[in-house]
């Protein structure tokens, strides 16, 4: 594990995984109680992920979690109530009951996007996101999750295929915890690393130890500071295990025991706590006043989701549409000059007209233009094999160590086009 | 029917207020753009070639490659791009090539765009626009009109016009609406009629329909393409004594029951001409509302004017045959003003 963080950094990547646990054996304890109104789902095991990579981001970037990085809500700075509270169908829920589990966002501070059940969705969404920060001159990223499964849905390849040729800040991170509910990634999806999709796309991609918190955080900051300076999309394959069924009442039965076995002893809380006593950065006192706080804590935020009321039926009936000029309060923040997007500077030049063609009013004339030249006439020369190829074989299972890897980089990517913006 | 506009596509300098459909739309998507710096314009073939149907043309060069997108084919990153841009204060403006291809993207409307500001209070103030409808032989998959599907999606408004100024000034009011709508284009209306359109700036309500001839016998209601036949219908019905109250509903939804039920009332019949098949199409929820709350004020059946419940066919004889025309409108109400 690297040390370029700080030791507060480390403390604070233990306190978010240790408060995703916490988080999540509450809401157990609440569902055998009855308290839960749906599913429960859960990210044990899974919790170095969704902390490394949020942990990774600005204030500023954008998050769309899914329904297994409760980690990356709570690094946002989500308090753990709302979590309850959403889970309970609680009227002080962030959706006010209308919808459980993640399912919630914050448009105007923490800049979290909801997720729907439909998985791949958020991709395409999280690159408009990305595309107008672009536009608006924030210099953000946006970030969101999919899991091996949901990375054989249509959208994922229409929103991901859709960013890399916008090159749009944006950056991916796939879960890989092996199994979709039952069916194992084999059956999802014929490639020993999922990462090896980035490959289609023509965008950078990398594989980490997902149960690796400092590898996941150093890979995610890598990636998200490269999404920053304008490299296009990222793809980060996170490999680890879901180490319980696809929600509560599922046994997974079908998992075989080896191989949970295998994981369960490479439990990423676990391990960063051998690594942080090793580096002494953690000593037992340390470890109790951390879980004094979480308790404690956790203690409060339950009393107050549980104490909140239910939500009055009328409200099933509120809110369908966004009514009134009050209503839509989200108003485009520019940091840059607004004379940049509008004429004349925003207008293009045809590189050439054709005599008849077109020949609308828009176009001043019987010439419209029919070419822009953001072509290129003839084709490039084929470019060095600089970093092309994969470095070495990729390991299904992981290592101890963390592994890094970048995969082949689009031989055009940088070259000849000017980027868009 | 409506006047043919034969010189479309070459040089057509309209007088200030004689436009087309097509320019009619073209005209609002540039003015918008050029109103405010939050609308954009993403979809297929949008920017260097002006759209399919030429309505984005002349926009690329105005207001350049970020505002005028050029995207994959791919409708459902389209729509949830749009989506994602309208999060951080922007308007996007969405074009389906043809609209028949909106169904590629239904999850992300139906799911992601329609109930976000219900759940969690995320408006998506994006319009979603595209040519609809047949009558030009575009074959099954070219000649849709899907909007009941979308009719039935709480948190979409969706309208259908049927005249160039309402064109303009619906597709004004949709990109400055605060929520999501579905705007559809019936491309048999592109060239072939013309309107007036004033020369300032402009809305019309979304939401409110439209009384296009005044009767006293019966009511009709229509949109788009079949707001034309239902005219047509109505001039011949009148040389038969029989006066047609028309009604353009404009807007879909939210559909306005005040206009319907204020005619229905005062005529007593009502006719509903769609171009939409008939199973679930916008007529089997309207007789339902004349049911609930005009029952005792009708004096005959409801009478619904529709394609038939099939794919559009693609010769001309069969298109012919599916789809509605003046003959069948004008027996429809002949019959119904029996009653």
């Amino acid at each position: 594990m690297k040390k370029e963080l700080t030791p507060p950094q480390h403390l604070d990547l233990y306190y978010y995984m240790r408060l995703n646990r916490a988080v999540e054996d509450t809401m157990v304890k609440l569902f055998r109680q009855n308290k839960i109104v749906g599913g429960l789902y859960s990210s044990l095991g899974q919790e170095a992920i969704s902390v490394g990579t949020a942990y990774a981001l600005e204030k500023k970037d954008w998050i769309a979690p899914m329904i297994r990085n409760i980690g990356a809500l709570l690094v946002k700075g989500v308090p753990p109530r709302d979590i309850f509270m959403q889970h309970m169908a609680k009227y002080d829920s962030p959706t006010k009951g209308k919808d459980g589990t993640s399912h919630f966002g914050d448009l105007d501070n923490l800049h979290i996007v909801s997720p729907i059940s439909m998985l791949g969705d958020l991709i395409p969404v999280m690159t408009g996101v990305a595309l107008a920060g672009r536009y608006l001159g924030q210099e953000i990223v946006a970030m969101t999750w999919i899991g091996d499964g949901g990375s054989s849905t249509g959208v994922f390849h229409e929103g991901l295929n859709f960013a890399a040729t916008q090159k749009a800040p944006f950056v991916l991170i796939l879960e890989n915890n092996l199994w979709a509910y039952s069916t194992p990634v084999r059956k999802q999806v014929p490639l020993e690393n999922l990462a090896d999709r980035a490959k289609a796309y023509g965008i950078e991609s990398y594989i980490v130890e997902g149960n690796d918190v400092v590898a996941v955080y150093s890979t995610a900051k890598e990636a998200v500071e490269r999404a920053r300076a304008g490299e296009g999309p990222i793809l980060i394959e996170a490999k680890t295990f879901r180490r319980l069924g696809h929600a509560q009442h599922d046994p997974a039965e079908y998992v075989p025991k080896e191989m949970r076995a295998y994981w369960e002893a490479r439990d990423p809380i676990a391990l960063y706590e051998k690594f942080l006593t090793a580096e002494k950065l953690l000593d037992a006192k340390g470890k109790r006043e951390i879980e004094e706080k979480l308790d404690s804590l956790l203690a409060a935020e339950r009393e107050f989701a549980e104490k909140s009321p239910m939500p009055p039926a009328e409200l099933a009936e509120e809110g369908v549409y966004c009514t009134g000029d009050e209503c839509h309060k989200i108003r485009a923040k520019w940091e840059r000059p607004i004379s940049e997007v509008t004429p004349p500077k925003s207008s293009v030049k045809a590189v050439w007209t054709v005599a008849g063609f077109g020949s609308g009013k828009g176009s001043g004339g019987a010439n419209a233009p029919i070419h822009f030249g953001e072509t290129q006439a003839a084709p490039p020369k084929p470019a060095r094999e600089s970093n092309n190829g994969r470095a070495g074989k990729a390991t299904a299972k992981p290592p101890g160590k963390s592994v890094l890897k970048k995969t082949a980089k689009a031989a055009t990517a940088s070259s000849s086009r000017k980027a868009r913006r | 029917m409506a006047k043919t506009n034969g010189s479309a596509g070459n040089g057509h300098t309209p007088s200030a207020a004689q436009i087309t459909f097509l320019e009619a739309i073209r005209q609002a998507m540039f003015e918008e753009m050029e109103r405010d710096p939050t609308v954009l314009l993403i979809g297929e073939d949008v920017g260097v070639y002006g759209g399919a149907f030429k309505t984005s043309e002349g926009l690329l060069e105005r207001f350049g490659w970020e505002r005028v997108i050029d995207t994959p084919i791919s409708e459902s990153a389209i729509i949830g791009a749009a989506c994602g841009m309208s999060y951080l204060g922007l308007r996007p403006i969405c074009e389906m090539q043809f609209i028949d291809f909106i169904v590629c993207a239904f999850n992300q409307i139906t799911n992601f765009v329609a109930k976000g500001h219900y759940l969690w209070n995320a408006p998506a103030p994006m319009v979603i626009r595209g040519p609809s409808g047949g009558g030009v032989h575009g074959g099954p998959f070219h000649s849709a009109n899907p909007e009941m599907y979308f009719v039935h999606t709480p948190g979409l408004k969706v309208i259908y016009p049927s005249t160039p100024y309402d064109a303009k000034g619906l597709l004004k009011a949709a990109v400055r609406d605060n929520n999501p709508v579905l705007f559809f284009e019936h491309k048999f209306l592109y060239r072939r009629i013309k309107g007036e359109v004033p020369a300032g700036d402009y809305t019309v309500p979304i939401g409110k329909a439209v009384v296009r001839r005044e009767g006293r016998h019966l009511t009709i209601l229509s949109y788009a393409a079949m707001m034309h036949t239902s005219l047509e219908a109505a001039d011949a019905l009148a040389k038969e004594g029989i006066q047609a109250e028309v009604i353009d509903l404009r807007t879909l939804l939210p559909l306005d029951e005040e206009t319907i039920l204020h005619s229905v009332k005062k005529t007593n019949k009502c006719l509903i001409v769609h171009e939409d098949t008939k199973t679930g199409g916008i007529a089997g929820e309207i007789a339902a509302i004349l049911f609930e709350k005009a029952f005792d004020d009708l004096d005959g059946p409801l009478v619904r004017v529709t394609a038939l419940d099939t794919p559009v066919p693609y010769a001309p004889t069969l298109e012919e045959h599916f789809l509605p025309n003046a003959k069948k409108v004008f027996a429809a109400a002949k019959e119904l003003a029996r009653y």
